[in-house]
This record gives structure tokens, sequence and C-alpha cells, in this order.
């Protein structure tokens, strides 16, 4: 497949998968001729942190890259912990799979990261992952993240992105650790004219997590648990779309996963601050999203997983044979789909909530605040 | 903790509209800036000032409750750190004011013994400077307005944006094209609750002021204090204003933008 240059292109092309299987190409210009008038689009506004840090490890003064890959929540004040990934010497040139161990790390290690200092408090059960503590209040670690921390690159982009070629049109507050690229699909006109076709906009934020560890032990673990916030706004508007036999169409995997999480908990949307924990594949019952507008993935990756919930095997492989036939470009940059749930797949009425549980994890589930 | 991440109700009192407001000020350790930063602080609002000086940063963040964010907005490399600490020290962002402005050269000089490279600083610093750094705020800024926090940018003008003063090419030249990029923005912004004002805070008694005219009269000059009540009530009135909006308003305004596009 082509793989697309880091910036938004006014010929991106998208493939619409319809609940029956049929497919229709398009151009991304066109999404909204595929939506109707009382459908609700719903993106993830989450801002991109710049979360690879290069730096030396202490005990060893090797090199190493520390790429941030999750918070414990969303709130600003609260920023000197974090799981990160750690790389050994080498760029973004190579693969990730590529990519060296770094060192043994052990708890109790230092790192230098630039301006910022950081310890291992844990290693988490493999040797790239870790619990990092910054030595530094919140706000030091924002001002050092700013000016040391890079985006996470891709060895399919030649060129460095910066912080402007990852932040989406509509990026808000940044706690995304890689873009929540679907968004992409979304400029200002983009949004203008879903408002006057009388289709609704709103959004969610979800700390969008790494989308590759480069070792496949670790990458079957993905997506890492996501904090996610639901504003009460769009919770409502969401509960408004589906009592009006509107649609809810998901810009990205990561609001399907916030919504889906949100919705097992009480079967509706409520606004408020969770985690989503849970995976999402071919048994998961879809409760609220209706459609899913996402980037082209491979078949065995965690957002291809996630597009089995919506529509059956096979109308997934021969859209992915399209995909490869008409030369759409693939990766975060690339050109996007739109999947509508298939007809036999569950709808909210004939979901038991029990079904969905069982693709949980054990992790506690932390409810959301009561639904207003 | 993450239950109790909630940016959209934060203590905003029903009195002041400033109260618990998220308010960004460009050159804020100095003249005007300063005198916002202290204002929209003792109106209850949380501020981030940037500003070019660490010093500077350090001294007035230390000396009061603002978060101090190093940056240049004349740099294009500099716009999404600042942005990025904006958003991520305050949550999100309600208010945005590019204050932070270049005289071009000093002392003032003729337009035809002005240096291109004199003309080029005042553009990059009162004109492409806050187009981009608006540009990669305004997705916080239409999220807070989503959430109904209401969301405006104030450029600072001046009356050299309107009148040809001698001597005041680079400077009231950067400054229309600045006031003109507001009346735009606020034409296709309001489709998503976004409030773009252009205000002349009147001359004042500020070092920008006193290095483009050393001999004025300070006693005739306007205290920077006095302006920023006044640019902050203005601010208050915008966001009274935008309470009453909501998304569907903005229908008008956006089949407007896709006629003007297509």
């Amino acid at each position: 497949m082509i793989v697309a240059r880091p910036r938004q292109r006014a010929d991106a092309k998208l493939l619409v998968v319809g609940a029956d299987g049929s497919l229709s190409h398009a151009t991304r210009r066109e999404l909204p001729e595929f939506l109707r008038r009382g459908d609700l689009v719903v993106a993830n506004d989450a801002a991109t942190l710049p979360a690879s840090l290069h730096g030396v490890h202490g005990p060893t003064c090797a090199a190493i890259e520390v790429r941030l890959a999750g918070r414990r929540t969303l709130a600003a004040t609260d920023f000197t912990q974090c799981t990160a990934l750690v790389f050994g010497a080498g760029d973004f040139h190579g693969r990730t799979e590529d990519r060296a161990l770094p060192p043994a790390l052990a708890a109790g290690d230092r790192l230098t990261l630039g301006p910022l200092q950081a310890k291992i408090e844990r290693v988490l059960a493999h040797p790239r992952l870790v619990e990092l503590r910054f030595n530094a209040s919140s706000a030091e670690v924002w001002a050092g993240i700013a000016r040391h921390g890079r985006p996470i690159q891709y060895a399919h982009v030649p060129e460095p992105l910066a912080l402007w070629d990852v932040w989406i049109p509509i990026a808000a507050t940044p706690v995304a650790f890689e873009p929540p690229s679907a968004g992409f699909a979304l400029d200002w006109r983009m949004i203008a004219a879903l408002c006057e076709r009388g289709i609704g906009f709103v959004t969610l934020t979800h700390a969008a997590g790494i989308s590759s560890t480069g070792d496949s032990a670790l990458d079957a673990r993905l997506p890492f648990v996501e904090p996610y916030f639901i504003p009460a706004l769009t919770a409502r508007a969401i509960r408004r779309t589906r009592d009006r036999g509107g649609r809810a169409i998901a810009v990205g995997t990561t609001v399907v996963r916030a919504l889906e999480h949100a919705a097992a908990l009480r079967g509706v949307v409520c606004a408020g601050a969770s985690f989503a924990d849970q995976r999402i594949g071919a048994g998961t019952v879809l409760n609220v999203v209706d459609a899913v507008l996402s980037g082209t993935h491979e078949p065995g990756t965690s957002h291809y997983e996630l597009l089995r919930a919506f529509i059956d095997d096979s109308s997934l492989r021969e859209a992915g044979a399209a995909l490869d036939a008409h030369g759409y470009r693939t990766h975060e940059f690339g050109d996007s789909l739109l999947v509508e749930r298939g007809e036999a797949r569950g709808a909210a009425a004939n979901a038991p909530l029990a079904r969905q549980r069982e693709h949980q994890s054990s992790r506690t589930i932390r409810s959301p605040a009561p639904c207003r | 903790m993450a239950q109790t991440y909630n940016p959209a109700v934060r203590g905003r009192s029903r009195t002041d509209p400033l109260s618990g407001l998220r308010i960004a000020v460009t050159g804020g350790t100095r003249g005007l800036g300063h005198a916002l930063v202290r204002a929209a602080l003792a109106r209850g609002a949380r501020v981030a000032l940037v500003a070019r000086d660490p010093d500077r940063v350090g001294r007035v963040a230390a000396a009061t409750e603002a978060h101090g964010i190093v940056g240049d907005v004349a740099r294009k490399e500099d716009i999404h750190p600042i942005a990025l600490q904006i958003t991520g020290l305050l949550g999100g962002l309600d208010c945005l004011v590019n204050n932070a402005s270049s005289l071009g050269p000093v002392p003032l000089r003729l337009l035809g013994d002005t240096d291109c490279e004199d003309l080029e600083v005042a553009l990059a610093t009162n004109l492409v400077g806050p187009f981009r750094l608006t540009k990669a705020l305004l997705g916080a800024l239409a999220a807070s307005a989503r959430e109904n926090r209401g969301a405006v940018v104030l450029n600072v003008s001046s009356d050299a944006a309107h009148n040809p003063y001698v001597g005041w090419g680079a400077y009231g030249a950067s400054k229309a094209a600045l006031h003109h990029l507001s009346r735009i923005w606020q034409e296709e912004a309001s489709a998503l609750g976004v409030c773009f004002l252009s205000l002349d805070p009147g001359d004042m008694d500020t070092e920008l002021h006193a290095l483009a005219v050393p001999d004025a009269n300070r006693s005739m000059l306007k205290r920077p204090e006095a302006a920023a009540d006044d640019l902050l009530d203005a601010i208050a009135q915008a966001l009274a204003k935008r309470a009453a909006w909501r998304p569907r308003s903005g229908a008008t305004a956006a089949a407007k933008i896709q006629t003007s596009l297509s």
C-alpha cells in the first residue's frame, strides 16, 4: 500500500462499507453525504503530547528513547507519573520492531531526559515497559516535555514529524500519546458542512495510547487502559440522538472504546471520567455506536479487531481487497474508512449487558459520574 | 484523580464571568499584558502568561498565581510548545489574549527608511504569531464553546490600525492586518461559538509607548491597569452573550461558510 505524507490532503479518499456489506468509493470531503440529518458525529478532541523523550539511562550511561504511553488520569495537575516504553539507541528511521532493547532496567534507576530527571518506579512485567516518576512538579514536566519532547515518530514517514503535524484540527487538551488519527478527516469546513446538514457534532476526550510497541508480546496487550472524559452535553446529545432514531457516528476507534465502555456500565452513555479497559472484537455487542470512521488497518492489529465488531469478516476482507486494488493510503496520515454496523450486529435492544462484561478485563471498573 | 476530572464544572461564580475562566495572555510580563494578568487573577481567573524572557516570566509567575510559559510568538517553532503548555497547565482554554506586540523599527522610521527585516519582525509578532497561536488553540476554544463555557479571542489592536500616523508604518500595517484577520475570523468562527474581539486599549503609559514616543507627556496617558479593566469587561460581556449560544444557532453561519467555499 501507499504511505501518505504527514499532512492533510484535499484528495483523501473514503471507502464506505455499508451495513449490508456494500462498498462505495468516495472522496473524504463527501463524508457528510453518507450521513443523515439527525445523525451525531462524535470525535476525540485530544491533542497529542510530544511523548518521545531521548535521554540517558543513569546506571549504564546508555542512550535510550522513552515513549510515554499512559497516565492514570487526564488531570493537568497530575503529570508526575507515567507508564512508558523504553527503547535502546537508534531513532525512528528503523522500524519499531527492529529497535534494540534498552539496557536492563530496574526499579530505582535514574533517567536523564533532556531537562527532566526521572526514576523508574517499577518494571511492568516486560523489559521495555516501566512506571516512571519525574523528579519535578507537573508544571515543570509540562515545560520539560514542551522543550525536549518530540511526537512519537513513524519509520514510514521519512521526515521528522513536528507537533503541528500530529495535532488534528480540533485538537484541544493534550492527553493523547499518538494522534487520534481518524480526526485528521475533520477540518473546520467539514464541521460546518455537518452543521449545515443538520448533523450534530460533539466531542469527548480520550487519551489515545501508542499504536505499536515493537514487541509482539506487548502489542498483544494493546490497547492499554486509557482514561477518557465524556462532557455532559456530549452524553446528553448521544441519548437524544438515539431517542430520535439518529445514529452515533464515532470518529476513530478511541471514541468507540470510550462510548461503549461508558454504555456498558449503565446501558446508556453517562457523562464523566473513567478508564476504557475493554477489548473490542468480533464478539463484542455494540450498544451505542452505529458507524465508525477510521483509518485503514491491517488484520491482527487491535484497530482491525475493533472493526470486526461492526461487520462480518467476509465484508471486511472484501473492503481490504478494495483498499489495495484502488491504491488507498494506509497508516496514520492516510485515507479513511467508514464502516456501518452490520444489520445483524447487536443493536442495543437485544444486547444483554452481561455479554459485554466478558470482554472486559478483571480490572475494577470505575463508575463515571451519575447521569443527569 | 480521574473521578474529579471535569473541566466543565470548575468553580465559575455566577457574579463575574471571569471567575474560573481559563485565560492565556501573551506578552504577559510587561505593560498592558502584565496588568491583564494581575487583573484577571484578581477577578478569579486561572491565568497562563507567555513571554520571551525566562527571568521575567519566572519573576512574574512567582509573584502571582499565574502559570509562566517561556516562548516567542514570533517564532514558528515556539507556537505548539506554547499551546501545549497553555492547554496542559489550564486543562483547556476559554480565552486567548494576543497582546504581545512589536513596534517594528525603534526609533520609529518613515516607511521609506524602514528595513524590510523590521517590517517582517512586526508582522511576525503582531500578525503571523497571533494567527498561528490562535489556530493551534482553536480546537481548545471550540471545545470550551461546546461545553457552554464560552470562548473568546481578544486581539489587542491600536488606533494606528485605522489612522495613517507618520512613522508608524510597520506597526500600523501589522495591526491593521490583525484587525481584519479578527473580523473575518469572527464571521467564520461564530458558528463554533468562538467570539473574536479586536480592541484598541488607547494610548497607555507602557514601555512600548515610551520606545515609540520617548518625550510623551506621561500624565496624559492611560494607566495600563485601567485599560486592562476595560478589556476584561469586554471579555466578560462577550462571555455573557455567549451563554445564550447553542450549536444549532450556528447553522446559518455554517451555511454561509459552505456557500462561500464551494
